[in-house]
């Protein structure tokens, strides 16, 4: 095996990371010591069985009726030309129960837990993600602030409408000028004198559903008095807004280059006077429960995505395995192989993480937040790239409307950027680092399968170890971005080799193929660890980084590239 | 017309699945083989559904015999509105011979059990393609049989049943109790939709083995050989029709 001079050259010289300890401008401080001593296990290994006999039975019995529903009902190329599910599909959603699976069953709902909405959700992604993002703009987030933050009235007013359907839920955040910067939204709602009622000015953009939707959940600012300094400052609530309110208007559907079914509109707030009881959560603690509901509702992302690459894979697979050239059929050739080997291993591991995830949130898992991080920025990266090379993979026709590939190519670019960018969600990744897994206690050893000991034991490598040094500041977001990286690759190494040792215990039938694909992962993952840290130690990028700044200035200062033409004009 | 109905259905390979032989030729595999109802058994349930709907009947039973997993089957019927099920345990060698015949006489000693007013079956399975149950279980209990269903109206004492014939349709009425099969273009079966199979898990099946209904499961047939249909050949082009001619007397076809 070729890693195993790699992990000889490396022992002396163990993979170090540097230990970051400085101040961000907010003036908080984070101390990010990644992969400092070993991992702990408890979280990732064994893969988590989440489900208990009933609820497997349950599940099962599900899956097979809404699988049925988007092969015959629900028609993807009709929905994203007419740019809305069809009403009569929208109707059958509903009867079916779609729109409230999460919600208690004494409530209207189907109680399903993480890990059976994830299942349920990965059969949605696989057929149609623009019915995805309606289904998931309602209850991963639209109204997925009462489930957690509700009280008992709020619930039982409002939870059995929206688990049958009859109302659609929105989340709105954005606003034109507030999106990855949250919390310096505009929109305001000041309390009356009376106390009695918050009045609700300010506008929100891209909202999925905003144009349908009946329930909101709104953040915005309100002015709070310090009892202790009597200052008045300026905090996030959450409310609950509903259209019947008065004042709550919405724009048209906006155009977009994917998820066309889905509604996405602005949503206009003039004068709504929102009932104090409807503040969901804290007053002033708006902004944490902002950030609970989309990280509360990441993994379902990942979930999905793996549906949707499975299904991609299958088109891919099958123009492979039919089509000829040269006198062979185009999977028996190197380039073909190399395509479909990647496009595997990366649903492999983004559905190990998925499931991992809502393993341990159903397991009672308090902190998950890192990793639904890094399963949302891999999930979103890992589809972009199987739906590109599948596409590839199937040559002209690929870029066909009728084979579909090229919708859900279309489909997958908001997922890198929507609910937590993927790069403002690297420097979160990064900054915060892995201190929910970390800590010094057990080795992989043990743990992991014996047949896959050769992988363990480069995870283990990448583990080791830390580098003390400090780092310029202006440096920072090219380091840490360098530093998620290979916070995700070993998260990565860690799920599959969690998966893999599983099902060569359960001595399944393609254990061994899972083997080889946790391999091979481990193999590439550790080099790309590797090469990172490397860079980063070394002199060399300092000099790199500030070369891109200096570009980036450049070219930014002259609204345009710099050099001048070759030809001089 | 008030009363029971009791609805055969079947487990069967689902209809997508490819079918592959045994190594051994004495079957196909249905080991980690994704099965579902019979399509004509749903369309049986949904016709019992429908008349429970419309208040002419007061409960649809689902009957499947076969082994353990014949329980989703049943969970299936429950979900689309079937009120109880009944489970025949068969399995094993029992089951590998299991015919139309059988069940016939378990559905006939059912009927008698629960009193039943009307036998809702499919008019055949996508397995064996037998299209004999219906037929055999209205002898067994000597009703009258409307089969190849494609319209059922319950007339007072009567049931009137469109038939779909070689010839076109045929309308008869036939008094009760009865067999009905279903076929095609009788109705449209509902999705069972997700909070129908929450509580469909509060239903009951009942459990019973083919010996406490008197019935003898031996059967009268042997499977002797599996095999896959023949290859499609490749055609052979001729020039001519006197080369046309001689081909054809060469391989005896003529």
């Amino acid at each position: 095996y070729i890693y195993i001079s790699h992990i000889k050259v490396l022992t002396g010289q163990l993979l170090r990371l540097s230990r970051f300890v400085y101040a961000l401008d907010e003036s908080k401080s984070f101390a990010v010591n990644m992969f400092k001593g070993q991992i702990a296990t408890a979280q990732v290994f064994p893969f988590p069985k989440a489900l208990n006999d009933e609820q497997e039975q349950f599940l099962r019995e599900l899956v097979g009726p809404v699988s049925k529903f988007f092969e015959e009902v629900n028609d993807p190329a009709k929905n994203d030309s007419l740019e809305k599910v069809e009403d009569h599909t929208m109707e059958g959603l509903k009867e079916m129960g779609a729109f409230g699976l999460q919600v208690p069953a004494d409530l209207g709902g189907l109680g399903l837990s993480n890990t059976q909405y994830a299942r349920l959700v990965e059969i949605v992604g696989a057929h149609d993600l623009g019915v995805g993002i309606t289904l998931g703009a309602h209850q991963s987030i639209g109204f997925k602030g009462i489930l957690l933050f509700g009280n008992k009235a709020q619930k039982e007013k409002y939870l059995p409408k929206l688990a049958s359907g009859e109302h659609i839920a929105a989340f709105c955040l954005t606003e034109p000028a507030s999106g990855s910067d949250a919390a310096s939204i505009k929109t305001t709602a000041v309390l009356s004198p009376c106390g009695k009622f918050y009045t609700m000015n300010g506008s929100k953009i891209w909202i999925s559903n905003g144009g349908i939707a009946e329930i909101f959940t709104v953040f915005a600012k309100t002015p709070m008095k310090d009892p202790k300094t009597g200052e008045t400052t300026d905090k996030i609530t959450a409310f609950i807004v509903e259209r019947s309110f008065g004042g709550v208007t919405s724009g048209p559907p906006e155009k977009k280059m994917g998820i066309k079914a889905s509604n996405t509109a602005e949503v206009y707030f003039d004068d709504v006077r929102v009932p104090a009881d409807c503040v969901l959560g804290e007053v002033g603690g708006g902004f944490k429960v902002a950030m609970n509901i989309l990280n509360n509702g990441r993994f379902g992302m990942a979930a999905a995505l793996s549906g949707t690459m499975k299904s991609v894979i299958i088109k891919a697979v099958d123009h492979a395995a039919n089509r000829t050239q040269f006198g062979n059929k185009i999977h028996t050739y190197g380039a073909i192989q190399e395509k479909i080997a990647r496009m595997t291993m990366l649903q492999y591991v983004t559905e190990s993480m998925a499931y991992m995830i809502s393993g341990n949130m159903d397991s009672g898992a308090a902190e998950f937040q890192i990793e639904a991080a890094i399963s949302k920025i891999f999930a979103s990266e890992a589809a972009w790239t199987v739906a590109d090379e599948s596409i590839q993979v199937m040559g002209g026709m690929g870029f066909m409307k009728d084979p579909g590939v090229e919708r859900v190519m279309r489909d997958l670019r908001i997922f890198r950027i929507f609910e937590g960018t993927n790069d403002i969600l690297r420097l979160f990744v990064a900054l915060n680092g892995f201190q929910a897994g970390l800590s010094t206690g057990l080795t992989l050893q043990g743990s992991i399968h014996p047949e896959l000991a050769q992988s363990g034991d480069l995870l283990n490598k990448c583990s080791e170890g830390e580098l003390m040094e400090r780092f310029d500041p202006s440096d920072e977001q090219f380091v840490l971005k360098r530093v998620a990286d290979c916070a995700i690759d070993l998260y990565a190494m860690v799920v599959v080799l969690s998966r893999a040792s599983r099902s060569l215990g359960q001595g399944h039938p393609s254990a061994q193929h899972e083997k080889m694909l946790c391999d091979t992962w481990c193999v590439e993952a550790y080099d790309r660890v590797v090469r990172d840290v490397k860079l980063l130690q070394s002199a060399q990028s300092k000099q790199l980084f500030n070369n891109m700044r200096s570009i980036s200035a450049a070219v930014v200062e002259n609204r345009g590239v710099v050099s001048p033409h070759p030809l001089g004009f | 017309m008030s009363g029971r109905v009791l609805v055969g259905v079947k487990r069967v390979i689902d209809y997508a699945v490819k079918i592959r032989v045994k190594p051994d030729h004495t079957g196909v595999v249905t080991d980690g083989v994704k099965h579902s109802m019979n399509p004509f058994c749903e369309i049986a349930v949904e016709e019992a559904v429908k008349l429970k709907e419309k208040k002419l009947i007061k409960e649809v039973v689902a009957v499947s015999c076969g082994p353990q997993q014949s329980q989703e089957t049943i969970r299936t019927a429950l979900a689309m509105g079937a009120d109880r099920g009944i489970h025949v345990e068969v399995s094993g060698k029992d089951y590998d011979s299991l015919g139309p015949l059988q069940v016939s006489k378990i559905l006939a000693a059912l009927a008698k059990k629960e009193e039943a007013q009307l036998i809702i079956l499919g008019k055949q399975a996508i397995d064996d393609d037998c299209n004999q149950t219906g037929q055999m279980t209205a002898a067994l209990l000597d009703w009258p049989q409307g089969t190849f269903a494609s319209e059922v109206s319950l007339e007072a004492e009567k049931i009137k049943v469109v038939r779909e014939i070689d010839g076109g349709l045929e309308t008869i009425k036939i008094n009760t109790p009865a067999v009905l099969t279903a076929d095609l273009r009788l109705n449209t079966p509902r999705y069972a939709t997700l909070p129908n199979i929450m509580k469909a898990k509060k239903k009951k099946i009942a459990n019973v083995k083919p010996a406490d209904l008197g019935v003898d499961l031996t059967s009268r047939l042997e499977v002797l050989r599996v095999d896959e249909p023949p290859q499609r050949e490749a055609g052979v082009k001729v020039e001519t029709v006197e080369d046309l001619v001689a081909k054809l007397k060469d391989t005896g076809k003529i």
